[in-house]
Order: C-alpha cells, then structure tokens, then sequence
C-alpha cells in the first residue's frame, strides 16, 4: 500500500533501489548515504540476490544499519577487499549507483576537475574508478541536484566515465560490457532508451512537469511513451528505511529535507 | 641467521635521494606510513615522485614542496573527499599529475612486479585520459583473431616502497591484519627496496599457521624494518584480530590539518607546532602514545 506521508529523500532512495531490480547476483555499490539505504532497501526486498559489502572489506547478507557506533553484532557471509572488487568489477558483476558533478546528454560523466586538466580551476576527486567501472559493467547515477550545471548543454569537462557518444568508440575498442540503466534525480528517473541511447524521462516526481525537467537540462529530453509519476514509497519500504537508518540520517542529505509530494512550481 | 634489518627512520632517509620515485602503501588516511613521511618532511629530500592511493601522505608531501609529481588513484582522506593540500597544488600547477583508475594503479604496480613493460586493460578507452590526462598513454592491438584494441597500462617501477604494517621481526618476516590489505603487496614487488615501519618489532615471528596466512609478502623483499609504535597516526592501522594493535584515524587532528590549508602560512605553523621537533615531540602534541593507540576504530 501507498503511504501518503514521505519525504523527498524517502521517495528517491525507493528510486535509487529499483536501479537493480532483476539484475541477480551482482555487487551493489551505492555511492553516498541515499544510494546505501537503496542497496540494503533493494536486497531487503525486491532483490535478495545483490551482493553488498559493510562499507568497509566484508560481504554482509544482513545490510549494515546506517550511523552505527560499534560493530557488534555484525555476521560476514564473504570478502571483499579493494583487490578483489577490481577483480569482480573487471569481471562484471556489478552494479554501482556513482554520484557524478556533470553528466552530458551521452551519459559520459566526469568527477575529476572543472577546467583544464592541467590547471584544474577545481580539482575534484580525479578519475577514481569511473574509467573501470563504466567500461566494465552497468551502472546507473544518482544526482540530487538536477540543474543544467550538471546535466551539461556540450561534452561534459573531463570524460571519466564512458557513454554512448559513437565517436569516442573507434574500431576494435569493446563496448560489449558497458551499460548506463538509470539516473536518478531530485526531480525524475531516466534512462537511455531513446534512439541512439537518447536520455528519456521514465517518471516524474510528485508534483514535477517534464518542462520543470528540460528546463534544468542542457540537452534536450524525450519522454517515454509510458512515462508516468515515479512509484510512491510503500508502508512496507519506509519501515525496512527506518530501520536500514534508524537515526534518520537520511533526513540530513537533501536542503531543507523536503517532502515526498511537493506544490506544483 | 644473522639478518637484522632494523632500521630508524632516520636511517631510511637517510638512503632517499633527490628524484626518487616513491610508492607509499595504505589507501587514504588508512594505515599510511605516517611516522616515514614526516621523518621526509624533516629531510631535505626533494623533486619526489609519489605513487599510491594518496591520503595525508601525498597532502603533506605537496604542503612541504617535496613532489615534482603524483601518480595518484585519488587524494582523499575519506571522510574529507578531497585532500586540501593536494587540490591547493593542483590548482596552482605546482606538480606533475599523473591522474589514474584506481584500478589502473594496482595495473601499473603489477607490471613492475612482474618485471613486464605493461599490462593490456580496457580501462580508459573511451574516455579523456588518453587525451586531456595522460597523453603519454598507448593503446595496443590483440595479435589474436580478435583484434580488440586496448590500453598499454605501463608498468610504475618505484625505487623505494614505504608501509606500515602491525608487526615485523627483524629478519623483515611480517604480519599484516588489517580488514582489507589494500596493494601493499604490490607496492613491495613494484620497489627495488622495501622499507617497513610497524607497531610491533620483534627478534623472531614464530606463529601458527592461521597466523602465517597475514604475511602479506616474502621477507626477501623487506630491505628495512622500524619499530613505530602509533607511527600510521593522524591515518588508522585497524587490526581484526586482537594482536599486532588496532586504531582508528584521529578525525579531529585531521580536521585541524585541513583547516591549516586554508589559513596563509598555515602550513608553516603545522610543521612547527607537530612536525619540526621529531616524532617523539609529534606524539607528545597530538595528545601522547596511549591516545593514539586506543583510538576507536571507524564505523561505517
């Protein structure tokens, strides 16, 4: 059942765990508190295949409960050191839900600076695993900033993740193993399953218009043909949130915290 | 047998040179080897090329003007995305950058540790490195009937490899029993020598076999061992077994460090106030020996 008293944050953490729904056994690695709420929401339901890890070198079965001050109590099921989540990610079986700074209408994406590389006018986190991961196996993106500062009118800065733009694919270069699924936004999911992997609009949030959407994008949006308003959380889905985070954590990762259903701009 | 390879820090130094490039183990402001690197600090070591999974390490190196230039997976002390020293010399050009795949950098160090040129990967392709990062960087083609076209990871061959690790004896046999030993292995093998830094040094490791299972490499690559109690602070040396010590990262000190970037001469007056006077003297500033050792562990 439907609950009518959620917030925003609630409503997009249900968004970010349907990114693995029917994807199996794969390592779920979800960047940021929002997207680790949705790993543990989505094994805890939909999904009890996913893979994940306590945040640090162990593979949990049971998800770790967000803001914990010990350890007690935990159970590990596997391992899952640095060395062997390059091993499972070049082979894979992963599913990371990344946090980029800009995305362009390609889904490339870049993490590593603004400006020039050489100069950086701000140095970010540099590449990090974004080359490997994109390259290597699915990924979808969580961005709760929807603005044209992120989804970027040209090329994005830095190409650190790899998309569907044909030019950066030159004969003999594999592009078998990537696959962008979804973004997940404050303002509405897509995917890429317009022509040519255009980026398409899916849902739309509680009180969202798609012209709400396009004007906060860089690069023109299709609407799918069944898009529709993104699921509301279930009673059920909020409760297995609460006890995922039970010092509400979550509360503190959207400004002002805003509720699940918002007026229509 | 007569090997003893115990060293000081000052020793190990001691045989630094300008110019040398230097693979430092641990990932972040984890099990970094803390006590090393300040004792470079002290030095007059300079033009350092610095390869690894940089923390505070890389920060302060950069801070102290000591690199020419970085191999780095990221610079982050976890908590604190992005290292504040680091992205200030960045942002002022002041350093080469050879910005990578976290990946990649295991890739490159596994080359060197197997004595080969390089190592083919898809990691990269399609993306700028090729062009905006590491315009050095090669592709090559599948001699197979594929074809497939790939990146030439190439191998980062490090003169000196610098960890920390719980314990060590003095013939350079060691134990490592942190959650997740990162690439210090590789760093090792990638390293024409090796030097240790540990919590616990001892005449003889004499363990059972479960034990044995945390020797991370073979003393054969072990050139020095440094008795360093508390010396991977303000980075975590957590132990999941109840031998070897087990601390967690001093955030609050880290945080005070951090906010020195920001301050003019800021890093001058770090220095002065924990580095300058030696580690005994750092130990002593950041609250003495027992409350580095019994920091909690972090919690994720």
């Amino acid at each position: 059942m439907a609950s009518t008293e959620f917030t925003l944050a609630e409503l997009l953490i249900c968004a970010c765990a349907d990114v693995w729904r029917d994807e199996g056994e794969v390592l779920a690695t979800g960047i940021g508190i929002i997207p680790r709420i949705a790993q543990g929401l989505a094994k805890l339901t939909h999904s009890p295949g996913l893979m994940i890890t306590d945040g640090e070198a162990f593979l949990v079965e049971e998800p770790v409960v967000i803001g914990a001050k010990n350890h007690d109590g935990r159970s590990y099921a596997g391992y899952m050191p640095y060395s062997r989540v390059f091993e499972a990610l070049w082979h894979g079986r992963r599913h990371a839900l990344v946090g980029p700074v800009q995305v362009d209408r390609w889904g490339q994406a870049n993490i590593s600076c603004i400006g020039e590389f050489s100069k950086p006018k701000r140095q970010m986190l540099g590449l990090r695993g974004f080359p490997g991961n994109s390259i290597n196996h699915t990924n979808s993106m969580f961005v709760p900033n929807h603005g044209p500062r992120v989804f970027v009118e040209k090329e994005v800065d830095l190409v650190c993740s790899v998309g569907y733009r044909k030019e950066r694919w030159p004969q003999g270069v594999k592009n078998d193993y990537m696959r962008i699924h979804h973004i997940v936004t404050d303002l509405c999911v897509m995917d890429f399953g317009g022509p040519d992997h255009a980026i398409r609009v899916v849902s739309l949030h509680p009180g969202v218009s798609f012209e709400q959407v396009e004007a906060a994008t860089g690069f023109p949006l299709i609407q799918a043909p069944d898009m529709g308003e993104t699921t509301h959380p279930t009673a059920e889905q909020l409760a297995i949130i609460r006890q995922l985070d039970p010092r509400d954590v979550r509360s503190k990762q959207l400004k002002d915290n805003p509720p699940g259903i918002r007026q229509p701009a | 047998m007569s090997l003893n390879k115990e060293m000081t820090a000052a020793d190990v130094v001691a045989q630094l040179r300008d110019g040398m490039t230097i693979g430092i183990g641990g990932w972040g402001p984890r099990r970094k080897p803390m006590s090393l690197v300040r004792e470079i600090l002290r030095s007059d070591l300079k033009d350092l090329t610095v390869v690894g999974y940089g923390g505070p390490d890389m920060g302060m190196l950069c801070a102290a003007g000591k690199v020419k230039k970085l191999i780095y997976g990221f610079v982050s002390l976890d908590f604190i995305p992005l290292e504040p020293f680091f992205r200030k010399a960045r942002e002022a050009a002041q350093i080469e950058a050879m910005e990578l795949d976290e990946g990649q950098l295991h890739w490159g160090l596994r080359a060197a540790a197997m004595r080969l040129p390089f190592l083919p990967t898809r990691v990269g392709l399609a993306t700028d490195q090729l062009t905006k990062v590491n315009p050095d960087l090669r592709t090559v083609t599948s001699p197979y009937a594929d074809g497939e076209v790939l990146l030439a990871m190439p191998a980062i061959k490090l003169d000196v490899a610098l960890l920390h690790l719980h314990t060590a004896d003095r013939l350079g046999n060691t134990r490592l029993y942190a959650p997740d030993p990162f690439f210090d292995e590789l760093f090792a093998r990638a390293a024409d020598r090796v030097y240790v830094s540990c919590e616990e040094l001892v005449d003889r490791i004499a363990s059972d076999e479960a034990d044995a299972q945390s020797n991370p490499f073979e003393r054969s690559l072990v050139t020095g061992v440094v008795a360093a109690r508390g010396g991977a602070h303000p980075t975590s040396n957590v132990a999941v077994v109840a031998k070897g010590g087990s601390y967690g990262w001093d955030a609050a000190h880290l945080k005070r460090y951090c906010a020195a970037a920001d301050e003019d001469g800021g890093w001058a007056r770090y220095a002065e106030e924990f580095i300058n006077g030696g580690e005994a003297a750092y130990q002593q500033a950041v609250g003495g020996l027992d409350a580095i050792v019994t920091l909690p562990r972090q919690v994720f």
